[in-house]
């Protein structure tokens, strides 16, 4: 057994999984803070929705489109001298989380316009007809409709966001994946490898039962 | 007083205008309840969702006891919508909310009523559409007539003075219907509120409605009280909606007709003459046989009705419809 795990170096394990921790819980954060609104005006830009700007949406939904179709280990670069002008570093566990957002928020962004869209019209229409105005209608109907919806989406979020942390070790961005590349694959320390890919796989279904239990919660259908 | 003038609405569709509405002139009477029946597509979502402005007009004015409501800014229109309730084929609760809180949500909306004033209003309404019991239930746990009436409650809540209702028994069985339109039918009479009810089925009608408009491919072709629409229909949409409600099939009932001897009447009785054993003394008078080829004795809303169709044989036809018309029956020579 000791000479199986011979190169696992357990603190460094727990410091990495702190970092890649950090890493999900911060962008997961901020994804949120910066998707969800962009998601609302999605929706509510869109065709024959309470705010239809045809231009608007156009703009929005191209912004979008670019970030989720540009590769994140590619983002990650492109990201770089954007990330140092923002906190100073582009690397380490600060420096993986501005491009971890850019590649989170327009992907939660999507989400949320799916989930709004998925809120029954004719809430929307007796809402608008006890006299509410938008903001009301956004805060007192759509959002607390598509909860259950929005929760999925924060969670498929945050598993998308593990794998980008993990991808982020290839330009140093700390956290497990970073052990994965230094350890595991440039100096073929096959346990190393092992135990960080358990760890992840551990992670990912934590949260996966995390968000179906809070889904299957707030779900009154 | 809901006043249409000139009242039209179309859409765009591919840059071409497609009339929903043709120009129309309606008065609704405060207090009443008032029918809009036709076909689906006919125009009368439309119809109903032009007097909360759901659907802004594309022509005419609107008038709620004298206001043009067309001419109302963002503000005044979201006050005007707090006194008009709306219920729903589909009852649109919000399914993230209780009972009471669906109750509450227009007066939270409102912004001008205090947690105790709210909380003493969904007392008062989950006890009068009976839900006491369901208060902290989520919609999803209730039946499809206790969430219409969870829908009455909600639209109550902010004491409105029209109460709209778009279809709001097509979803439920003969049954609930029942109820609910009982329902209905006190709170206009307890509260003078005045109801616009749309459906497809005249019986809903005739069992509530005071007053009916009968609408087809956007125009309303036949407008009046409902005892006179539904007992002498002229439109022949009219007819339909009338032989359908009382599941004739006209086809048939011609065949019928045409094997029966003799002449051939309908009479119609209202109100008291319902009662009556006129047919018998009219008989003996004026020596004529009868046989009965169809006939129904129901209620127009409180009124009753009978309608019969007789095969008249000998004797003396004149002295007998005489008789029965000076007997304050309708009579309709059918053949």
């Amino acid at each position: 057994m000791e000479a199986l795990l011979s190169n696992v170096d357990w603190p460094e394990i727990g410091i990495a999984s702190w970092d890649t921790l950090v890493m999900v819980g911060m962008s997961l954060l901020f994804s949120v803070l910066a998707g969800l609104p962009i998601g609302v005006l999605l929706f509510l830009t869109g065709k024959r929705q309470l705010l239809e700007q045809p231009v608007a949406y156009a703009v929005l939904s191209f912004v979008v489109n670019v970030l989720r179709s540009v590769p994140f280990i590619i983002l990650l670069i492109v990201m770089i001298p954007f990330t140092v002008m923002l906190i100073g570093t582009s690397l380490g566990v600060a420096g993986a989380i501005p491009p971890l957002v850019a590649g989170g928020a327009p992907f939660f962004a999507r989400l949320v316009e799916t989930s709004l869209r998925e809120v029954d019209r004719g809430i929307i229409e007796a809402t608008q007809a006890m006299g509410a105005n938008v903001r009301q209608i956004i805060f007192g109907a759509l959002l607390p409709e598509a909860l259950p919806g929005i929760i999925a989406g924060i969670t498929v979020t945050a598993i998308t966001l593990v794998s980008y942390a993990a991808m982020s070790g290839v330009i140093g961005g700390g956290g497990l994946g970073d052990l994965a590349i230094r350890f595991g694959y440039q100096r073929f320390q096959t346990d190393v490898m092992v135990i960080t890919v358990a760890l992840l796989v551990i992670f990912v279904q934590v949260l996966q039962m995390a968000g179906d239990r809070l889904v299957l919660y707030f779900s009154r259908k | 007083m809901i006043v249409f003038d000139q009242v039209q609405k179309s859409y765009q569709v591919d840059g071409r205008a497609i009339p929903a509405l043709h120009p129309t002139d309606m008065t609704i009477e405060t207090g009443e309840v008032f029918g809009i029946v036709g076909h689906s597509g006919a125009g009368k979502s439309t119809l109903v969702r032009l007097i909360n402005l759901l659907e802004p007009p594309t022509g005419g004015d609107i008038l709620i006891d004298g206001e043009n409501i067309t001419r109302y800014n963002a503000a005044e229109l979201r006050a005007f919508r707090r006194k008009v309730g709306m219920i729903f084929q589909h009852f649109n609760l919000l399914s993230s909310k209780t009972v009471s809180d669906n109750i509450a949500f227009p007066m939270k909306l409102a912004g001008i009523y205090s947690k105790t004033e709210i909380r003493e209003r969904v007392q008062e309404l989950l006890a009068r559409v009976s839900l006491t019991d369901h208060a902290t239930k989520y919609p999803s746990q209730l039946s499809g007539g206790q969430k219409q009436r969870v829908g009455i409650a909600r639209a109550l809540a902010c004491r409105p003075t029209i109460l709209l209702c778009d279809e709001a028994t097509s979803a439920l069985d003969p049954q609930t219907t029942q109820s609910v339109l009982r329902l209905l039918a006190e709170i206009n009479k307890e509260l003078g509120l005045t109801i616009v009810l749309i459906t497809h089925e005249m019986d809903v009608v005739r069992r509530v409605c005071d007053r009916v408009a009968v609408m087809d491919a956007g125009r309303v072709v036949e407008m009046g009280a409902v005892s006179d629409v539904f007992l002498h229909p002229k439109h022949p949409t009219t007819r339909d909606f009338v032989f359908e409600s009382e599941s004739i099939d006209s086809e048939e009932m011609q065949e019928d007709l045409q094997k029966a001897n003799g002449r051939i009447l309908r009479l119609t009785f209202k109100g008291e003459a319902t009662y009556q054993p006129l047919l018998g003394s009219v008989a003996r008078a004026s020596g004529v046989d009868f046989s009965i080829l169809s006939g129904r004795i129901d209620h127009i809303k409180d009124t009753p009705y009978g309608q019969l169709t007789l095969s008249l044989i000998g004797g003396d036809l004149e002295l007998a419809m005489s008789a029965l018309e000076g007997a304050d029956v309708h009579v309709e020579v059918v053949l």
